[in-house]
């Protein structure tokens, strides 16, 4: 088993990425070892261990949300990370720049309510396929995390949807919690909040882990949840 | 030459916004507005002559980047008298 302080993490950035210092500040408390923060006109990544598209407005959102990001240099490379069976995690825009780049199936549409939703949701974790990212979590496990999306309805049409749900490749579902509001603060399809690829590998999700990370910011839930992806990619 | 892309969002997938519009409209009392579906209006300036070749292309862009097929449907025109 490779340690924690021993793994290679990218986080990717964009014009536009806010949450890339944030996640940079997670991932090294978490492993005591500082990730890369790589550039989108990049070309190629050095052999890593995960990939972290974080959240933000990469390129403003202009033409649709992560749309211009899935097309920047970068991406070919996390393509050939992804052909590999690399480990990628998007947060936000992230999860919004991986289902553009086709990684993960479907689309992140307009919230039902058609605002900016910026508030503490609840979300369960659900039995998934062989993944790293919910492998260490025990399935129901609540995680309470801050959203703060306007486009975090997730639409994929009927088929899709149903195939999703019985490969077990929805991670988390909004739930009822202790956060003010309705459950599902968007209207996303079947409450979700997060979803896996067929492989397990590629994981996208609107609530941000990074953003709650120490009871000072209001909450640990995401510590709880990176640290089990992290030490089930170094197992 | 110039070219129009219209990007509208396929049938069957909701549009919050179109709804609100609508809502709106039915509220400044145009009750005859049953629905509405919001698109987009894309227009290129193409180094091209060739009618056909360029047709070929903006698709490819469409297909490329212009649209995201998952829910939405894109239609190119190229106006007369170029």
């Amino acid at each position: 088993m490779m340690s924690l302080t021993s793994m290679r993490i990218a986080i990717l950035v964009f014009p536009g990425s806010n949450c890339d210092r944030d996640m940079m500040v997670a991932i090294e408390r978490l492993t005591g070892r500082r990730p890369s923060l790589v550039w989108h006109k990049e070309s190629s990544l050095d052999s890593i261990d995960l990939a972290i598209i974080p959240g933000g407005f990469s390129f403003g959102d202009y033409l649709r949300c992560g749309a211009l990001a899935a097309r920047a240099p970068v991406i070919d490379a996390v393509l050939d990370h992804a052909a590999r069976g690399g480990a990628i995690m998007g947060v936000c825009n992230g999860f919004q720049i991986l289902l553009e780049t086709g990684l993960l199936p479907g689309v992140l549409v307009k919230n039902a309510g058609l605002k900016y939703i910026c508030r503490n949701v609840t979300v369960d974790v659900c039995d998934t396929i062989d993944s790293p990212f919910t492998q260490n979590l025990e399935t129901g496990t609540r995680l309470t995390m801050p959203v703060a999306h306007n486009e975090g309805n997730y639409f994929v049409d009927e088929d899709k949807l149903a195939r999703l749900n019985d490969n077990g490749q929805i991670a988390f579902r909004y739930t009822d919690g202790s956060a003010h509001g309705p459950a599902n603060p968007n209207g996303s399809s079947l409450n979700i909040a997060g979803i896996v690829s067929a492989n397990g590998r590629v994981m996208g999700m609107m609530p941000h882990p990074e953003r709650a990370i120490s009871p000072e910011l209001g909450g640990s839930d995401g510590a709880t949840l990176l640290q089990g992806c992290l030490e089930a990619l170094a197992s | 030459m110039q070219v129009i892309v219209n990007i509208s969002l396929k049938e069957g997938v909701l549009d919050p916004q179109g709804l609100a519009i609508a809502r709106s409209l039915n509220d400044l009392g145009f009750q005859e507005v049953d629905g509405i579906r919001v698109g987009k209006r894309i227009v290129l300036e193409v180094d091209e002559t060739d009618e056909a070749r360029l047709h070929q292309r903006v698709a490819k862009m469409c297909e490329t980047l212009l649209s995201n097929t998952v829910i939405e449907d894109y239609d190119i025109d190229i106006p007369d008298g170029q």
